[in-house]
């Protein structure tokens, strides 16, 4: 065979997206827009009530409308009643008690999406609402707390102990830092198609993260085997998170075997923000003892994060946010406590970042409180702890592969900073500098472009009150599945003929959520198979698993299935052509026909942490970005502009230049939403904003230009020697942002996300 | 829910006659969002859109002339065509929601939704606008000051529609400032407009978002009436700006609720008019 030259969009190329321009024209068919004639539409009536008991429950009412099919309680759930991604503990549909606001309680279908609403809202349900548990520091840690479950309210205790307790400090800062909840907010909401099949089984076409663990928790709820049920992947609007755990998969299936038609089912965007999990809020309690000249002597934490009323995945949450809770930094002592308990406020479990970004908001304000109290710039802090290749972290594990922290802070910090304000300072209007002043009129003759400061389009100043400030931001992700799970993926690929040209088709069950991994597997099957033409098949549970779009995990798992698939085929090709010498590949395949291999991918496998002193290796990968943020800050009325948002992050091995911007960009501006705007704010254990009029997040005026530098510096053990990347910017860039707004205030601002009030109203009280 | 479409306004309002229960919708940005959330369900439409007069602006006639502006001009429009007279509502519908919004959006819609939030209410109370309102009983001009009757309640009857909107070219500077958590696409937390009147010697203000109705600060325009030396030269003098804040924002009422705490909005009244205030003073030597 004779061996083709790189193809030009292999690994490292900016290979377009196939749903890119499909996307931004609006063309893109999202699992919302599923459609078969003669379908059903699902409708779920969800508890008013964070928790109550249910005396009683009618649907004969709603049975009653025309136009209904059916309408279900747990009672006709066929199997299994609870489901969990953790621990089955999370009810179908609820069984004689709900335990949060929006608790799923009876489910119908009927042959208009308007008629299944009206009949889900005619369901009648006598509740006897009892007091909630809100208050998570008091489920964790007040033993008279009532329980949310009977097994207790601690979900997971993990203490990590390294070396020996308060010792020897000469400089010591505490904080009490707080995480509001934020939401994943993708656009696309909750949606599937269920089809009941001939065999008694159902195909299920859903947007969702991880198609097979979806199976292995649908299966058991209907009672059917595992190959009865099988799921496609529709089209995702965006995940983050929010879609590892169920939503409307085991209703519409249930929905679709006991009509006998597909059904459909589509959440609004209220009923979203009730659908699914949310990022855990937080209350951490830190320690910080250091020698005066600022090297970190001991870390003590207690971080409580509220689980709400289900376990989603908050054990696994938990884990990182102990492991990974004083951050990339040496210290010797190290004394952590972190707690997820049950509430009942909404489920929380998996968003970007998993339990490392409220840890990395305290640890990283802890260290700018250092920096502070021992003279030293927020960067020497930084670099004088900085972890690096063979460092040991709190438990224990040693960093196995490049981690150039303090080379990556010196390089953020050499980066030019933004030009001066855009604004005149006060009192002299006539400052701005002319050039400024040109560009910025838009409106009157004398105005700056409000776009360009706090307040923006508000006009609420000119430049009043405009303080700037910039701040720092470190963090550390673990990359993959961690603490001893089995975390591998299958790809299967076929090298063919196909009108006379070479051709692969790449399939695996990994699911495109939006992160570019469809290009990214094609990329790789062009460079290792030297083919030019690649399909990558729809994802569906007729391959093996591909495990979780989460965790940055992909392009490592998957995308060393494909690479070890790819090799596979290769190997065999290569055989052939060494039997059959002179052959192109296109004639070596008309000759011997399709070459196929399936392969699974495991990267080196971990251990969980140890119960009592959280040591072992937990991880497999570790990565690092650092952030700085440019703030102007309105000072009267804490009105915040990012002026600039600088990162530097390592990937190992750029896979595809583009692609990989957008998730540093995309992920930093998560972390400004967190910072300034993101938060569902509850009452009672009730939402008080499920919508995107008042849940805020960051539009094009409130995410700032971005200056990256993106470092390859290869992990020997990952494929490529890359190294997972969708996470980390989203750790860092929240504190950076805070830290932004405090050096612009003076003021401690201990909370995110910080609201105009914490600043306006802080000398005022 | 039945869907009418008159041809003509006379038709609009015999239908509407007719069907006093009837929604108008003109850009149909908050009649669309309240029947996407199902809050309270029309049980008719009438789509004012095809009734092209609407979309149409001119001068009225008299001594004293004011622009008419009509129910169908957006945003866009407005900004783009009548922002060199009406300062204050052009910046004040710059802040309204998205480019998207603002080309579908209209400032009559604004009112008809009456919300406390709306703004384009802030610059009307400021400038003293006229609300023309008409049924085949009639037209009348309702003072804006009159139209707002609470929370997201207005003075209209059954049978009426706004014909338009009667505002004054400015008479001096205006300005126009909106607190939103947000740069952009936001809810107000609270805004605040100022229109001043070199000639008459007084200055128009209003709040938005701080009280169940957009209101005047009335004690704060007669404190500049008085005490705002009309002849100076130089800046304001800080401390009366700083007195004219505090005044606006006693005459707010506002609630804590999800988007800002009372003491809040209070607060950033006072800023916002003690700014606008130097601002639309200075804004008069150039
Ligand atoms: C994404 C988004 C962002 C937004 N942002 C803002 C914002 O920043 N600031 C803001 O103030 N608003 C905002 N809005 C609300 C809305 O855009 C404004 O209130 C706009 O002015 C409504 O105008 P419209 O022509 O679309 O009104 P419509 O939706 O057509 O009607 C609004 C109301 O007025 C009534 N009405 C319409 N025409 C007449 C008439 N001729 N006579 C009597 N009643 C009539 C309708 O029955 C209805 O009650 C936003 C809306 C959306 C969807």
């Amino acid at each position: 065979m004779k061996t083709e030259t790189r193809t030009s969009l292999g690994v490292g190329a900016s290979a377009p997206r196939p749903d890119g321009a499909l996307k931004v024209a609006g063309a893109f068919a999202y699992a919302s827009d599923l459609w078969l004639d003669g379908m059903l539409w699902g409708a779920t009536l969800r508890s008013p009530h964070p928790s109550a008991w249910i005396r009683s429950i009618d649907v004969g009412p709603a049975l009653a409308l025309p136009g209904v099919f059916a309408v279900l309680t747990h009672e006709d759930v066929p199997g299994a009643k609870f489901y969990g991604l953790e621990h089955a503990d999370q009810p179908v549909l609820a069984v004689d008690q709900v335990r949060y606001q929006g608790e799923p309680v009876a489910i119908v279908a009927a042959d208009h999406p308007e008629t299944a609403r009206r009949a889900a809202a005619a369901v009648v349900v006598e509740y006897e609402v009892r007091a909630a548990v809100t208050d998570a520091r008091r489920a964790a840690l007040d033993p008279a707390c009532p329980l949310v479950h009977p097994g207790g309210n601690v979900v997971r205790h993990q203490p990590v102990r390294a070396g020996s307790a308060g010792s020897g400090a000469e400089v010591v800062v505490t904080g009490e830092y707080e995480v509001g909840m934020q939401d994943q907010a993708f656009l696309g909401p909750e949606a599937g198609l269920a089809v009941p099949a001939d065999d008694g089984g159902v195909d299920l076409y859903v947007a969702t993260q991880w198609l097979h663990v979806d199976r292995d928790q649908i299966a058991p709820c209907l009672a059917l085997p595992e190959d009865k049920v099988r799921l496609t992947l529709a089209g995702v609007g965006g995940a983050f998170g929010a879609r590892e755990d169920l939503s409307m998969q085991i209703h519409a299936s249930m929905l679709a075997l006991r009509t006998g038609r597909p059904v459909k089912i589509v959440y609004g965007r209220e009923e979203s923000f009730f659908g699914h999990v949310h990022r855990h809020p937080a209350w951490m309690r830190y320690e910080h003892g250091a020698t005066a000249d600022g090297r970190l002597v001991y870390v003590k934490a207690e971080i409580v994060l509220d689980g709400g009323a289900y376990c989603s995945s908050s054990p696994a949450v938990v884990g990182n946010a102990a492991s990974l809770g004083v951050g990339p930094y040496e210290v010797e002592n190290v004394w952590i406590d972190a707690y997820a308990a049950y509430t009942n406020n909404p489920p929380c479990g998996a968003m970007r970042g998993f339990g490392a970004v409220q840890a990395c908001y305290a640890y990283e304000s802890q260290m700018d409180r250092l920096a502070a109290a021992c003279g030293l710039s927020p960067v020497e802090i930084r670099v004088r702890n900085a972890v690096s290749q063979g460092s040991r972290l709190a438990t224990g594990q040693v960093i196995d592969s490049p981690a150039p922290l303090a080379a990556m802070l010196g390089e953020l910090a050499a980066m030019p900073l933004p030009g001066p304000p855009a604004y005149a300072p006060s009192g002299s209007r006539r400052q701005g500098g002319s050039g400024a002043r040109a560009r910025g009129m838009i409106g009157t003759r004398e105005e700056p472009d409000p776009r360009r400061l706090p307040g923006g389009v508000g006009r609420t100043t000119r430049g009043e009150g405009v303080r700037r400030g910039v701040g720092y931001g470190v963090g550390i992700k673990n990359i993959c599945f961690s603490e001893g799970f089995d975390d591998y993926s299958t790809a299967r690929v076929r090298v063919e003929l196909l009108g006379g040209e070479p051709h692969a088709l790449v399939h695996t069950a990994a699911a495109e959520v939006g992160q570019g991994l469809v290009a990214v597997q094609a990329q790789i099957a062009r460079t290792e198979l030297g083919v030019d033409r690649v399909t990558v098949a729809p994802a569906d549970t007729s391959v093996g698993s591909a495990g979780s779009s989460s965790a940055s995990r992909q392009s490592y798992v998957t995308g060393g299935a494909v690479k070890a698939a790819c090799e596979a085929v290769r190997r065999r090709l290569e055989a052939l052509a060494a039997a059959d010498p002179g052959l192109s590949l296109g004639e070596l395949l008309d000759r011997y026909g399709p070459v196929e291999e399936t392969r699974e991918y495991r990267h080196r496998p971990t251990v969980p942490l140890d119960p009592v002193t959280g040591q072992g290796d937990s991880h497999t990968q570790l990565a690092l970005c650092v952030h700085r943020a440019v703030v102007d800050v309105d000072v009267e009325l804490g009105l915040v502009k990012v002026v600039e948002l600088a990162a530097v992050q390592d990937v190992g091995r750029i896979l595809n230049p583009l692609a990989l911007e957008g998730q540093i960009h995309g992920g930093s501006a998560q972390g400004l939403g967190l910072a300034l705007l993101e938060e569902i704010q509850m009452r009672d254990g009730r939402v008080l904003n499920p919508s995107f009029t008042d849940y805020l997040i960051p539009t094009i005026l409130d995410m700032p230009p971005m200056r990256l530098s993106i470092l390859e510096n290869p992990d020997p053990n990952a494929p490529y020697g890359l190294r997972g990347a969708g996470e980390p910017p989203t750790l860092s860039s929240t504190p950076a942002v805070a830290a932004a707004v405090r050096a612009a205030t003076g003021l401690a601002l201990p909370r995110v996300p910080i609201r105009p009030e914490d600043i306006a109203l802080a000398h005022t009280g | 829910m039945d869907f009418l479409r008159p041809a003509t306004w006379e038709d609009a309002l015999a239908m509407k006659a007719a069907r006093p229960d009837a929604t108008p919708i003109q850009g149909g940005t908050d009649v669309m969002v309240e029947i996407n959330l199902d809050k309270g369900r029309p049980t008719a439409l009438l789509d004012l859109n095809p009734v092209a007069e609407l979309s149409r602006w001119s001068w009225t006639a008299g001594p004293a002339p004011m622009l008419r502006v009509g129910a169908g001009v957006t945003y866009t429009r407005l900004i783009a065509e009548l922002g060199g007279w009406l300062p204050g509502l052009a910046q004040a519908s710059r802040t309204v929601g998205s480019p998207q919004i603002r080309n579908r959006g209209t400032l009559v819609g604004n009112l008809g939704a009456a919300s406390p939030a709306g703004d384009g209410h802030p610059p009307l109370l400021a400038s003293g606008a006229l609300v023309e309102a008409e049924s085949v009983r009639g037209t009348r001009l309702i003072p804006i000051g009159e139209f707002y009757m609470g929370v997201k309640r207005n003075a209209l009857e059954g049978d009426e529609l706004i014909r338009a909107v009667h505002v004054p070219p400015a008479a001096g500077p205006q300005c126009f400032a909106k607190v939103g958590t947000r740069n952009a696409m936001v809810i107000a937390v609270c805004s605040f407009a100022v229109a001043l009147d070199l000639r008459a010697r007084r200055a128009g203000t209003g709040i938005g978002s701080a009280a169940p109705t957009p209101r005047r600060a009335h004690a704060a325009e007669e404190f500049l009436a008085g005490e705002l030396d009309w002849d100076g030269a130089g800046p304001v003098d800080p401390a009366l700006a700083r007195r004219f804040g505090e005044l606006v924002a006693e005459a707010a009422a506002p609630i804590d609720d999800v988007r800002g705490r009372a003491d809040y909005r209070r607060h950033a009244l006072a800023v916002m008019a003690r700014r606008a205030l130097g601002w639309a003073w200075a804004e008069r030597e150039v």
